[in-house]
């Protein structure tokens, strides 16, 4: 509300001479404030429903929410429902149908902020600011929360405000920002130290050294064929590197093969998965060699059209982005008759997500290219035969596309030289926690965990989470295990942590990940991992009994089998592995042999004592068990 | 189409042509896989999980799985039937479901589902949620509380009636009910009772006003029958509420309207 009546009274001071106050309140109705900025925005994205998204985010940006009269002039121009807009909006937890503040600042809430004392500082900021956490405050200046992972653990705690990140945040720079939102100083004016983010290479390996020149790979290709170039990938033996690990080759080959009115290349930039950063210092300084990947990839399967799909906590990135491929439709690297090639033609276009770790699932990141909410398909058919617009459609990983020029570049005997036998090639860890040098390392596969944490400086390890809350937790013996597809398979997340920690509250947070992200399609996931959370938070409380073990044994069981996709099938990962290896952090919290349930008569009691102010005997009731 | 292709369903041969699924060809054979987000008449969205089977040993949504010649089904299993009534527990806890006063008691599926897979109790804590109704509509009311989110009435709206009253929206356990409205109200909305939309929820949720209990609880769809144990005329399943009842045969026991 605030910011509209900002927006309306500036417009009405600049033509305050045209009438007097009350008469421009009421002739500047909301609808045409709301048309002018939106038609520019539409006329941007051709009024094209598969740009839905973009818009709204567009949209946003201008008073801080979507206003609901906006929503009728976008319903009306682009000839959808207010549903369909509305269910849109609603899915992504960085867009607002309700002001939402002039400053959103949302404090980043993985273990590793926590570690971090992210909560801590944003009790500071709350208290500073008379705010409670996740709530407007009264004069509509200022919402602090919490968000997922923004992919700067190497350099937390972080915070995003207003969607754009500030990292390393101190009690100081909790103080001054505290000020700054006070009085009200735009964010352009906040200090360039605040945005100042670091790429912390820390080992570099076939793909950081390389130093290919924009152009030298689709050189190779042309020069090689493109057949040809397809069969050097393949030889290569490189596997994707956003999880899954299916082979390359064969998924651009199975691309190229599928019939479809058009193909498209798709790069996943999502990079949600708590822990992960790598595809951050990619984009920041290998920008050329992903779009070049991506570009050989249009080549071989025939693509027109290319998208990169960049989280929208990475939005920072997007003028650095914008000027890359700028530079490269100016050098014919992109655009028409690339390098000369008649019927060469491909391009790039970059689409913001907002804030949904799902829409890194690759049929749920489809969706949303295309406007939707980021609900993953009922699979198959697979995005290579029925992918964007229901088109044969690769999509790789920034480092999949990057590690595509090196082989181009050097050959797919080369690389299939270096790692181990199924794991060929490099692997970038993006390694956080408990360390001397957390950042970018970059091995040949076949690594040892104990190798890798020699190399960060890491001391008195206790346990380290390969691959983040999706992926595995490994202890102390097992640290002579490998980085490897047939070992421990890694999207790159490494988080470590020391003897100090508490195992139980790391798997905790990542349960309430899962289920603050869960897409809500499916019933096992959407309900389950809500029960999970609330299990924990009891055990958390002290209410735990080995009872409570069998039933997340059953959970874990049925959200393996029933759920629909990825995000269901691992999401009691984190507590079934821990239980498993760090037992003692839960057996701590079990102070009871029989089952309790998680309500607590006494404590439900506190309120009326507290309203009463009564606090003897008679006003407790014999707890069932003891609230601590 | 070839007619000769079939796979087996716990043991018995079913025929099926190509493009239907598990589920449509054991309907058309008489066979009741137990589903909730699905109905024979609108295209299937998978999401309740209640129709999983497995199928050639990997559990699948039989309502989006298509079967291949002489695949193995198994679908009437103590373990799947486990895993169902511990999804339909979860269904339950997430809503607000009274049964004993809800007017939709006897005609719904969730209800009639838990009884066929004999589900004792929620099991889980109650999420209690808070979802107010909508009872702006004349003619209708919206009971938010019983939403199970199987969109039914989502895709009756958009894809047979042309006017997406209805949509998702929210994320998660946030996931609720909206309709097409700037008011949020049901009233505001081109809906009417001539809707498809208006007769496809499963549950209590779109419930037709001053009619609740013109059929007697006791007189009821489930009420004499099980859910499982309906026939299945014409490939499609008459357990699934539908509005061109005129042009069927009757529903076993009209549910009043
Ligand atoms: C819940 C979920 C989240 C995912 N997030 C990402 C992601 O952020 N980035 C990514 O590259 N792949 C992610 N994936 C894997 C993609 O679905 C897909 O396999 C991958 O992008 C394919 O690229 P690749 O073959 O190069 O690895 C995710 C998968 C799931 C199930
Ligand atoms: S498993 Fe979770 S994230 Fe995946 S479709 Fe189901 S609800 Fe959505
Ligand atoms: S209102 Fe009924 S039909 Fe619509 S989603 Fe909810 S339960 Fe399904
Ligand atoms: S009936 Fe198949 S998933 Fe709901």
């Amino acid at each position: 509300m605030t910011i509209n009546v900002h927006y309306k009274l500036t417009r009405m001071s600049v033509e305050s001479d045209k009438g007097s106050y009350h008469q421009r309140v009421f002739m500047i109705s909301p609808e045409k404030t709301h048309a002018e900025y939106l038609d520019t925005i539409l006329a941007h994205h051709q009024h094209n429903a598969n740009n839905l998204l973009q818009i709204l985010i567009a949209a946003q940006d201008v008073h801080g929410y979507i206003h609901s009269d906006a929503i009728d002039h976008l319903s009306e121009q682009m000839a959808l429902p207010r549903s369909k807009i509305e269910g849109v909006a609603g899915f992504y937890s960085f867009l607002h149908l309700q002001a939402a503040g002039d400053y959103r600042v949302l404090f980043s809430d993985n273990i590793t902020d926590r570690m971090a004392g992210n909560i801590d500082l944003m009790k500071s900021l709350c208290s500073q600011l008379w705010v409670e956490p996740g709530k407007l405050s009264e004069d509509g200046l200022v919402c602090v929360g919490t968000t997922s992972c923004t992919g700067m653990c190497d350099q937390g705690p972080g915070m995003l405000v207003n969607n754009i990140a500030i990292n390393h945040i101190t009690a100081e720079r909790i103080n001054a920002i505290a000020e700054l939102i006070r009085e009200r100083v735009p964010l352009s004016a906040w200090p360039a130290s605040f945005f100042a983010i670091e790429d912390n290479i820390r080992r570099r390996d076939i793909l950081l050294n390389s130093q290919i020149q924009p152009g030298a790979a689709l050189k190779a290709m042309l020069a090689r064929g493109d057949n040809a170039t397809l069969q050097e990938i393949k030889t290569s033996k490189l596997r994707g590197r956003g999880g899954a690990g299916f082979s390359t080759g064969m998924k651009w080959e199975f691309c190229r093969d599928a019939a479809g009115d058009a193909h498209y290349v798709v790069c996943n930039a999502d990079e949600g998965e708590p822990g992960t950063f790598k595809d951050r210092v990619l984009l920041n300084g290998y920008a050329d060699t992903v779009f070049e990947g991506m570009t050989l990839c249009a080549r071989i399967i025939g693509a027109k059209q290319g998208f990169l799909y960049l989280r929208g906590e990475y939005r920072y990135l997007l003028p650095h982005l914008q000027a890359v491929l700028q530079k490269r439709r100016g050098q014919n690297l992109l655009g028409t008759s690339i390098l000369g090639h008649e019927g060469f033609d491909f391009d790039i276009a970059i689409h913001l997500g907002a804030g949904a770790y799902i829409c890194g699932e690759e049929s749920a990141l489809i969706e949303s290219l295309e406007g939707k909410r980021g609900t993953p398909r009922n699979r198959p058919p697979f995005p290579v035969t029925h992918g964007y617009l229901n088109c044969p459609t690769v999509v790789n990983n920034v480092e999949t596309f990057a590690s595509t020029c090196l082989i181009t570049t050097h050959g797919g005997a080369w690389y299939s030289g270096i790692g181990t036998e199924t794991s060929c090639g490099s692997k970038i860890l993006s390694v956080s926690g408990d360390c001397e040098r957390p950042g970018l390392y970059e091995y040949p596969f076949g690594v040892t965990i104990a190798q890798v944490l020699a190399d960060c400086g890491a001391q008195d390890t206790q346990a380290v989470q390969v691959s983040g809350p999706s992926g595995v937790c490994i202890s102390a013996d097992e640290f002579n295990r490998r980085i490897a597809f047939d070992d421990l398979a890694t999207a790159g997340a490494f988080m470590i942590f020391n003897q100090t920690r508490d195992m139980f509250e790391v798997a905790r947070n990542f349960v309430h990940f899962f289920a603050h992200e869960s897409c809500g399609f499916c019933t096992p996931c959407r309900v389950g991992t809500q029960l999970l959370s609330n299990m924990m938070d009891k055990l958390a409380d002290g209410n735990g009994s080995p009872y409570d073990f069998t039933e997340i044994e059953k959970l874990n069981v049925l959200l393996q089998s029933t759920s629909h996709c990825g995000l269901g099938h691992s999401a009691c990962n984190p507590v079934l592995n821990t239980i498993e290896k760090f037992r003692p952090a839960y057996d701590k919290r079990l102070a009871h042999k029989d089952f309790i349930p998680a309500f607590d008569l006494d404590r439900a009691l506190s309120q009326a004592r507290q309203m009463t102010g009564r606090d003897d005997t008679g006003a407790h009731l014999e707890s069932s068990h003891e609230s601590k | 189409m070839n007619q000769n292709k079939t796979f087996t369903l716990d043991g018995k041969t079913i025929p099926y042509t190509e493009g239907q699924t598990i589920i449509q060809a054991a309907m058309a054979a008489g066979e009741y896989i137990p589903h909730l987000c699905f109905n024979p008449e609108l295209k299937a969205h998978g999401s309740c999980k209640l129709c999983t089977v497995k199928a050639n040993g990997r559990q699948t949504a039989s309502c989006t799985q298509q079967p291949t010649p002489e695949m193995v089904v198994e679908s009437d299993t103590q373990e799947l039937n486990d895993e169902r009534r511990a999804l339909l527990q979860m269904l339950f806890v997430e809503g607000n479901h009274f049964c004993p006063s809800c007017e939709k008691s006897g005609d719904c599926q969730l209800q009639a589902t838990a009884y066929v897979l004999k589900m004792m109790s929620p099991h889980y804590n109650q999420f209690y949620p808070d979802r107010p109704v909508d009872a702006s509509h004349p003619e209708y009311l919206l009971d938010f509380n019983r939403c199970i989110l199987c969109s039914l009435c989502v895709r009756a709206s958009r894809d047979v009636d042309g006017k997406n009253v209805f949509a998702l929206s929210g994320r998660g356990i946030k996931s609720h009910l909206i309709v097409n409205a700037k008011s949020g109200q049901l009233a505001d909305t081109d809906f009417c009772d001539a809707d498809k939309a208006a007769h496809v929820c499963p549950v209590g949720v779109i419930l037709k006003k001053r009619v609740g209990f013109a059929t007697p609880i006791g007189s009821r769809s489930f009420d004499e029958l099980p859910i499982s144990a309906t026939p299945h005329p014409q490939g499609a399943c008459p357990v699934c509420p539908r509005s061109d009842a005129a042009t069927l045969p009757p529903h076993p026991k009209s549910r009043g309207a």
